[in-house]
């Protein structure tokens, strides 16, 4: 109610409607500075955090020539040809700029030394001559798809994309029911050593891969797992954020219903796949939401285990080729797009869930 | 349909014992209801019939047969719980179901029995619902379905009706005491309200700190009840309790003087001497109160139409009036008791027996 | 309408098929786990634990003890049988320095580089990705219209990869990139932004927030909506201005997410790796080699593989981390208490 009356008040002050839409924040005072100062941070902020990635995806579909440039352009130019009637082939457009023809587009058929002849499209029988520094091409519009193309049939982009498809995948399935086991023992198992186990998986907090590199890399040439996409797959799948996450959501789904279910002859483990686990859909969401994060973006741990080519994820392929690339920015540009493609669109379509599924997570 | 048998049924956790030894028999069809106060072990009891906590010591046999060792889904019993239970993420259907396909049920079995039960419990709209689609009472009913279509060999209700608001719980019981009827099933059912379990018992175990303190008909534990305790949770409002002295004891009468109040005539009691002090107990229903003369001073009076209450000191003694009264705080009156009407307890609680109150 | 049900039945048909193959794959642990229910009785809770237990005693407690083992041994060797015990050597080699103060006078030089730089970093870093992430969080609690939106685009780079971050900033910072394009067109001269020490560095911590502070600002933005209204318009009530609300209201009862928000934000910026070892390579020099870029070269990508000084580094790590997490437990206890 209150926004109502604001809203109304505000017109007799001469404000424009775009502005009361504006203003219209949900306190109960009209919009004072500090509201003008947060929309300008965000927007700012917005802009910050986007333009980089819109800037990207840009580059990505110029030529190697277009990237070239500078200073760069903001869209995806090339140079404009045009075809000449009695003139097999296409011939590059360019604009004149001083003498007789100033402001016509025409086409260069031939150049000699610093004369260039050339011939207007809609005229195309006269020859005129124009010095080349009188004149600049003609740009148009045009994304170079064949980046793409040129990524996924020139390298192996398909093997390096299944080979991280298929950790995140199977890596995630494998830390959801591991970690529901184990959270739903904690939860509603009362057994010696609960308190122990609990304990001691907390403590696992503390010891983040990283400091464990050297180690781990002896158990996983040990069990064989070196350069395997399962030697990537193992080590992550026991998460204490997991355990702790479904556990304590666990403890709100009432011991009743595991009764009732007992009740209704069944067994424990149908208890947990047919009961359990359905009710704990949500708290299995944010945990799948991290896992395909964690998984799909994993890089030291990989670099390390993974180090022949046709097991590389899409990361280790991208840094690789940062190194060896140099040159071709414009497919380098192209596979950072496709690699950061699948994220984008899940979080499109996920977008509310994923960050009240976060929030919620982070504050316990 | 079967009975029941508990023999000398114990149950510790760690060092604390909950019950104390408890022995019932439960006939083929009949209403059981277990109360008492909270924490008394009434609920803890009946985990352990079906299962869900095990048994420290005693045995547990259902139609003969020793259960104590058998899991909770194979002793053939369904459970109606507090909060329901349902499964909230299946349809009312599936909920029905689930039990039944546990146990391999032919699906066109399954689809009968749950048509079946869906009738008569007014289901059959709302078998695609889930239960937060459903109100208090379908919820309810959707629970009881869920057992019936199992058709165990005894119900088990644990305060099934507590989650449900005043109206509602006085239809369902009337719907309860009516399925028992229709099934002839051997039921067993918990609550903390003696009402629930006048209404609909045909057998009253009350039980309180994990000792039986009387089992019998309904009637039978209002008329005469083993103990203070019984006395006191059976009957509403709670029945007066005076202290009293003897002072004759007869053959014919017991003359006694309750303190602060006067002499008063209870029935002959056996094994009274003067000087004995015991506990009168009078219901409020029973206590007649006379309009001056001396005794008992008016504290308060609740006035609800049909009848009256009236609060009176010493001793906060409640006195149930037919009908509408015109007494007033303040007012001197006298109090009157049927003698076979009253109820005399010793020091430690027992009830003196009485021939008289039988043959009454 | 005409196209919609097709589509329903397609989602349909893929709901059921998920659905069967779960209750499928399922149902093929049904015996045997009946049969363990029998014969284990409650030990069955520890076959559910059992899985986790497994990963975590092979790939996290296992290693621990390993580490230290590695940390005091010597040799290119990997399998730790192989390996000489030489006690506190790899530490003090690490260690030792003419100068602490000048990492060019140590045996190792490069890890006193990382552990400065690292330092550096996490000041920096830290202090200002918080701040931010307090304003953003300040400034989104207003319930601005699109709020949703907002707190959406702050959080998407968290979602991108490292590499992902590196190559769009080193696209834009390198010579002919967009940067030095505007400057250009600005009238300035073009800068070599990633080739600078000073200039690397800054760019460092700079990436690394623009990549985090999302997840912060999540955090935080909780923290604040949890904070109940009723308390602010009590507040209003007893005249306390916008200023002093901020000060004895938000900010004490914000302090939980806070001390949690400053702990994680430092624990991961004390590991700090991934997009910086795509974006400048640790260089130009050592300008910006981290800690964990120390144990990863000396440990994997020497072409001698000196296993026991980067063990001897990684415990030194947890050691700094231990510190810190026992800090935020001590820290939480006495914001409950």
């Amino acid at each position: 109610m209150a926004d109502a009356t604001e809203a109304s008040a505000v017109p007799a002050r001469g404000m424009s409607r775009a502005a009361i839409f504006v203003a219209a924040t949900r306190g109960r005072h009209g919009a004072d500075w500090t509201d003008w100062a947060s929309y300008v941070y965000l927007v700012f902020g917005t802009l910050l955090m986007f333009v980089p990635v819109a800037w990207l995806a840009l580059s990505s579909l110029k030529t190697q020539a277009g990237l070239d440039q500078m200073p760069p352009t903001v869209l995806p130019y090339e140079p404009a040809r045009a075809a000449l009637p009695g003139r097999p082939g296409e011939f590059p457009l360019f604009r004149v700029t001083k003498g007789d023809h100033a402001g016509q587009e025409l086409a260069e058929v031939r150049r000699i030394g610093l004369q260039a002849q050339m011939v207007d499209p809609a005229a195309p029988a006269a020859v005129i001559r124009v010095p080349v520094s009188d004149r600049e091409p003609v740009m148009r519009l045009h994304a170079a798809w064949d980046n793409y193309s040129a990524v996924v049939s020139r390298f192996d982009f398909l093997l390096y994309f299944w080979n991280s498809l298929f950790i995140t995948v199977v890596a995630t399935v494998i830390t959801l029911l591991f970690n529901a086991m184990a959270a739903f023992a904690l939860s509603k198992y009362n057994f010696r050593g609960r308190g122990t186990v609990f304990a001691l998986i907390l403590a696992t907090l503390m010891v983040p891969p990283t400091i464990i590199l050297v180690p781990n890399y002896l158990i996983a040439s040990q069990l064989g797992l070196v350069n395997s996409l399962w030697g990537v797959i193992w080590p992550g799948v026991a998460t204490p954020t997991g355990v702790f996450l479904l556990r304590q959501y666990m403890l709100t789904i009432p011991d009743e219903l595991l009764d009732a279910a007992r009740m209704d002859n069944a067994s424990e483990w149908r208890l947990f796949w047919r009961i359990m686990l359905p009710l704990s859909a949500p708290a299995l969401a944010v945990l799948a939401i991290f896992s395909v994060m964690w998984r799909w973006n994993e890089f030291l741990w990989p670099l390390v285990v993974l180090s022949r080519s046709e097991n590389f994820t899409l990361q280790l392929a991208l840094n690789s080729f940062q190194g060896e690339l140099t040159t071709s920015w414009n497919l380098l540009l192209a596979m950072t797009v496709l690699t950061l493609l699948p994220i984008t669109l899940i979080f499109l379509v996920l977008q509310r869930h994923i960050t009240q599924g976060i929030a919620s997570a982070g504050v316990k | 349909m079967a009975n029941l048998t508990l023999h000398d049924v114990r149950k510790r956790f760690d060092d604390v014992h909950v019950i104390h030894g408890v022995d019932l028999e439960v006939r083929d069809g009949e209403f059981v209801v277990f109360v008492g106060p909270s924490g008394c072990g009434k609920s803890t009891l009946l985990r352990m019939i079906c299962g869900l906590e095990a048994t420290t010591s005693g045995d547990i046999h259902i139609d003969g047969r020793r259960v104590n060792d058998l899991p909770a889904a194979q002793r053939g019993l369904a459970m109606v719980f507090q909060s329901y239970a349902l499964y909230p993420h299946m349809t009312v259907r599936q909920n029905m179901a689930f039990g039944l396909e546990n146990i391999g049920t032919p699906r066109n079995e399954i689809d009968a029995r749950i048509g079946e039960a869906a009738r008569m419990l007014r289901l059959d709209q709302l078998l695609t619902r889930r239960p937060t689609q459903l109100s208090g009472g379908q919820r309810q009913r959707v629970a009881i379905g869920r057992a019936i279509v199992r058709e165990p060999k005894i119900f088990l209700f644990d305060e099934p009706l507590s989650n449900l608001d005043a109206e509602l719980r006085v239809s369902m019981r009337a719907e309860l005491a009516q399925l028992h009827r229709r099934l002839e099933a051997t039921m067993i059912y918990v609550t903390h309200d003696q009402v629930e379990a006048m209404t609909m018992a045909d057998k009253i175990v009350v039980l309180q700190s994990g000792r039986v303190e009387q089992v019998g008909p309904p009637l039978e534990l209002y008329n005469s009840p083993a103990n203070r305790f019984v006395a006191g949770f059976i009957g509403s409002p709670r029945m007066n309790f005076l202290p009293a002295r003897v002072v004759t004891a007869t053959q014919d009468a017991t003359l006694l003087e309750l303190e602060d109040i006067g002499p008063v005539t209870a029935p002959p009691r056996a094994g009274l001497r003067s000087g004995d002090q015991l506990t009168l107990g009078i219901r409020p229903e029973h206590l007649e109160i006379v309009p001056g003369g001396t005794g008992a001073t008016v504290q308060a009076v609740e006035q609800l139409g049909g009848l009256s209450y009236v609060r009176l000191s010493p001793h906060d003694i409640v006195a149930q009036i037919h009908g509408q009264t015109r007494l007033a705080p303040g007012d001197a009156v006298s109090l009157r008791m049927a003698p076979d009407l009253v109820h005399l307890f010793d020091a430690e609680g027992i009830a003196l027996p009485a021939a008289l109150l039988i043959a009454a | 309408m005409a196209e919609a049900r097709p589509l329903n039945l397609v989602r349909m048909m893929a709901g059921r098929g998920l659905a069967a193959a779960y209750a499928g794959t399922m149902n093929i642990l049904e015996l045997p786990m009946r049969v363990a229910q029998r014969s284990l009785g409650p030990g069955l809770a520890w076959l559910f634990v059992g899985p986790n237990l497994i990963v975590f005693s092979l790939f996290t407690f296992l290693p621990i003890v390993l580490n230290i083992w590695y940390a005091f041994s010597g040799s290119t060797n990997l399998l730790p049988s192989q390996r000489p015990w030489v006690g506190l050597d790899n530490m003090r080699a690490l260690l030792s320095c003419q100068n602490h103060f000048d990492p060019s006078s140590c045996q190792r030089d490069l890890f006193w580089h990382g552990v400065y730089n690292t330092l550096e970093f996490v000041v920096l870093q830290v202090t200002l990705m918080v701040a931010l992430s307090l304003i953003t969080a300040l400034a989104l609690n207003k319930k601005v219209i699109g709020q949703g939106f907002f707190r959406a685009a702050f959080f998407y780079p968290v979602l991108l990869s490292p590499v992902v971050v590196a190559l769009i900033w080193k696209w834009i910072l390198q010579r002919n990139g967009v940067l030095n394009g505007v400057i250009l067109s600005a009238g300035g001269t073009p800068f070599d932004w990633l080739l600078d020490a000073r200039s690397a560095f800054s760019w460092t911590v700079f990436v690394s927030i623009w990549a985090h502070m999302g997840f912060y600002t999540l955090i935080l933005l909780a923290g604040l909506q949890a904070i109940p209204r009723d308390v602010y318009e009590a507040a209003e009530m007893d005249a306390a201005p916008p200023w002093t609300r901020f000060r004895r209201i938000t900010l004490p009862l914000l302090m939980p997410s806070f001390l949690v928000v400053v702990v994680l934000a430092l624990i991961r910026a004390v590991q700090i790796f991934d997009e910086v070892f795509v974006l400048t390579g640790g260089g130009p020099g050592t300008a910006t080699t981290y800690l964990v870029q120390f144990i990863y070269e000396t440990g994997f990508a020497q072409q001698i593989r000196e296993y026991g000084m980067a063990s001897a580094a990684s415990l030194l790590l947890a050691a700094v981390l231990m510190l810190l997490t026992l800090a935020q437990l001590r820290l939480v206890r006495r914001g409950n208490g």
